[in-house]
């Protein structure tokens, strides 16, 4: 089942590195990943997307909150949530663009007769269907934010 | 008064009390070895390799429970460490090791002995500082003590390239009167309604057993424990690393479990209800098969480590504490609750494992009896080792068959006595462990088991223990093989010794020894043994190698039955398997 785990960390040298490595060492495949200084910027909000058991879920955030950086994690998952993802797609002319991205919220950024350049977001489930239907178009390149959520309602990842 | 960065962390190192810094030089912590030069508070102790720095370090620290410190260069000095920093780190072990780093400016362009120690270590530390500032050192150095002793104790790395240790560029030296991270808070205290549970369980139980492991000795948390057991009076097992936790003399103490634990301590933990599992990690050497492990029992698992509690196995009632404080508040409890262990079932249960350690234990003397050989047996050895040494000795090892029969056949009463690589099983690690164990006991015996193979993993710091006068005693028995790799080809490879023995190549111990200065004996008949190891342990003064040459042909048993076995399923004998 696919997990969206928040973590909230010292925004320091070095704490990025030492949760992706922790994936790696324990087995266990990130996704997507996403990370910026939030706050005051001396902490660090990462999402990271991945696949496993309840069991999986449970030890990768108990390893998660071992790392000393760390200061809060939370999946998502867990309970209700609001998630989402951004997508920046790059096309020679497509004339099915508005097709494709009709569930999400898009934004024309550049057009002219070589190149298109557009933005989108949605649920990253809705982000999935376009990507896959963007490949049978003229597609230059993408680049995905990957996901980012928060907890519906008060609950928030807090010190 | 203002302070160079090399001298501001040999200060902050006093003010940690740190007394000895196992370590090597080298460029990049030239600046630092001045600044030791410099200073009295702590003693450098130079080893002959970066790898006998962190296990001598972690020897220290293992015998006292103070975090032990150890000094490296850059490049080939921070990486000769690392297998001593992922020994410490499997047997949760507080080190601070401290390397040198090329200056900041040439960090990133492949200079001269440059390797990035944060990421290489990154896996087999706790946490790691790179010093970006020089006037943080002394906030660094207590943070990292900080870490390295709390929670669940570990390794910690202090990177420091060299420009930070400039001794022209001078900063005030500053300590903080306490340490707190936003990001670090160790719980201590065990949840109330998690210990009412466990008493509730521990005392309507009928078939409980103890299983206690290195945590206990790293909680300090070995008293406690015996006060447990004398309200419950139950059987106790120790692991590995737990071994000395519980007294080995004690009647409820039913030896070592796991794959080689005795035949006792497996069937009580594959046929109890409720297992009361305080500072163990349910280890692969442990469980045998996981999903056959101990198939009727609740588990209350007590560790300060919530990612080790429903790692393997799914506690029932997890406690996550302090060992200490947890052991304190069971007791509390217990003798607070109305309920009464029944002491029919408890009686019937105890006799149950008598007659188990009856019909297959480690007793000694009828093995003795129905072996044949003769050439000596390891276990012989060991068993002479405990009477020359009264029981009393620091005992250190290294990895392979000795090891175990070490554990089976020394019985630890303290705790900290046993000193060896559980975790990460590293050969080598015996005889630096030992000379950290010595300088902090130097008045006490301290002897390392070892076998041939190991010994020549560090044999070098046989000089290191010359220079500092360390009159360690070092019982090798030798068997003339890589002897645990050649027990598996016996059972498993039909016998076929794929690069396991050497037995025309090895040295001549007892030169070898001498020619670093120290006394070497050799032992091959069964009638020389015990005067033998009297003669070596009456030099008090002296490092003495006792190279005993003993029965190649033995094994180690029991042996948990691998793959898809239980605890209960054991080879007992070469051809008896139960
Ligand atoms: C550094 C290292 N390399 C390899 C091993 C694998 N290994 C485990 S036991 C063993 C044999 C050890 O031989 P020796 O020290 O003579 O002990 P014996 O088993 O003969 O008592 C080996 C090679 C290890 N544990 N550590
Ligand atoms: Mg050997």
């Amino acid at each position: 089942m696919k997990r969206i785990i928040s973590i909230l960390i010292e925004n320091k040298p070095g704490a990025l590195a030492r949760v992706v490595g922790l994936f790696h060492q324990r087995g266990y495949n990130i996704e997507t990943l996403n990370v910026g200084p939030v706050f005051d910027g001396s902490y660090s909000r990462m999402t990271v997307t991945t696949r496993g058991s309840e069991h999986d879920v449970e030890q990768i955030t108990k390893q998660i909150n071992k790392i000393i950086d760390v200061i809060k994690v939370s999946d998502l998952t867990e309970g209700d949530h609001h998630e989402y993802e951004f997508i920046m797609i790059k096309f020679k002319q497509s004339s099915k663009i508005q097709k494709i991205l009709k569930n999400l919220n898009g934004k024309i950024h550049e057009k002219n007769k070589d190149a298109m350049v557009v933005s989108a977001w949605g649920p990253s489930s809705d982000i999935e269907v376009a990507i896959k239907a963007i490949g049978k178009v003229n597609l230059l390149e993408i680049a995905r934010s990957g996901s980012i959520g928060l907890h519906e309602g008060t609950k928030v990842l807090k010190i | 008064m203002k302070l160079s960065g090399g001298d501001l962390l040999m200060r902050a190192l006093k003010d940690e009390g740190v007394k000895f810094i196992f370590g090597y030089p080298g460029g990049a912590a030239l600046h630092i070895y001045d600044s030791i030069f410099k200073q009295k508070a702590c003693e450098h102790i130079l080893v002959r390799h970066e790898q006998g720095a962190t296990h001598a370090a972690d020897g220290y620290s293992r015998a006292t429970g103070k975090p032990g410190v150890a000094l490296v260069t850059s490049g080939p000095g921070a990486t000769n460490a690392i297998t001593g920093l992922a020994t410490a780190f499997m047997d949760s072990i507080p080190l601070v090791v401290i390397s040198g780093q090329v200056q900041s400016h040439l960090i990133g362009t492949d200079s001269f002995q440059e390797t990035d120690m944060i990421g290489i270590s990154r896996p087999i530390v706790k946490h790691s500082f790179i010093v970006q500032n020089t006037k943080d050192i002394p906030r660094i150095v207590q943070e990292a003590f900080h870490i390295a002793t709390t929670g669940r104790p570990g390794p910690v790395v202090i990177d420091i390239p060299k420009d930070k240790t400039d001794p022209s560029k001078l900063y005030e030296y500053k300590r903080a009167k306490e340490i707190s991270l936003r990001s670090y808070q160790p719980q201590i205290l065990p949840h109330p309604g998690q210990i009412k549970k466990a008493c509730k369980n521990i005392l309507s139980a009928e078939r409980p057993v103890i299983y206690a492991g290195g945590g206990v000795i790293l909680g300090n948390a070995h008293k406690e424990l015996i006060a447990l057991n004398k309200l419950i009076k139950v059987p106790v097992t120790n692991t590995l690393m737990g071994l000395g936790a519980y007294p080995a003399n004690d009647k409820y103490f039913m030896g070592m479990l796991g794959m080689h634990g005795t035949y006792q301590a497996n069937m009580a933990m594959h046929n109890a209800d409720v297992i009361i599992a305080i500072g163990a990690r349910f280890d692969d050497r442990i469980t045998n098969t996981p999903s056959l492990f101990s198939p009727k029992a609740r588990i209350i698992h007590i560790d300060v480590d919530p990612a080790s509690i429903s790692k393997i196995i799914n506690a029932d009632i997890p406690i996550v504490g302090q060992v200490k404080e947890s052991i304190a508040a069971l007791i509390k409890e217990i003798k607070r609750s109305k309920l009464k262990i029944d002491s029919d079932a408890l009686d019937e249960w105890n006799s149950q494992i008598s007659t188990w350690r009856a019909k297959h234990g480690l007793d000694h003397e009828l093995y003795l009896k129905k072996n044949k050989s003769k050439m000596i047996l390891p276990q012989v050895v060991v068993q002479e080792l405990y009477h020359a040494t009264n029981g009393n000795a620091w005992v250190t090892s290294d990895v392979g068959q000795h090891q175990m029969f070490v554990a089976q056949y020394y019985h630890f009463n303290k705790p900290r006595r046993w000193v060896n690589s559980g975790g990460l099983g590293t050969m080598g690690f015996g005889l630096p462990a030992a000379m950290g164990v010595k300088l902090a006991f130097p008045k006490d015996e301290v002897v390392c088991v070892t076998g041939e193979g190991s010994i020549q993993m560090c044999i070098q710091e046989l000089s290191t223990c010359l220079q500092y006068n360390l009159p360690i005693k070092i019982i090798n028995i030798n068997n003339e093989a890589l002897g645990m790799v050649r027990q598996w080809q016996d059972m498993n490879y039909g016998g076929r010794h794929s690069a396991s023995t050497y037995a025309d190549s090895l040295p001549d111990f007892v030169k070898l020894t001498q020619s670093y200065g120290h006394v070497g004996l050799k032992v091959t008949k069964k009638s020389q043994l015990k005067k033998t190891l009297e003669k070596a342990f009456a030099m008090k003064d002296r490092l003495v190698f006792v190279d005993v040459y003993v029965d190649p042909n033995e094994h180690v048993y029991p042996m948990l039955v691998a793959p898809n076995g239980s605890m209960k399923d054991m080879w007992i004998s070469k051809n008896t398997k139960v």
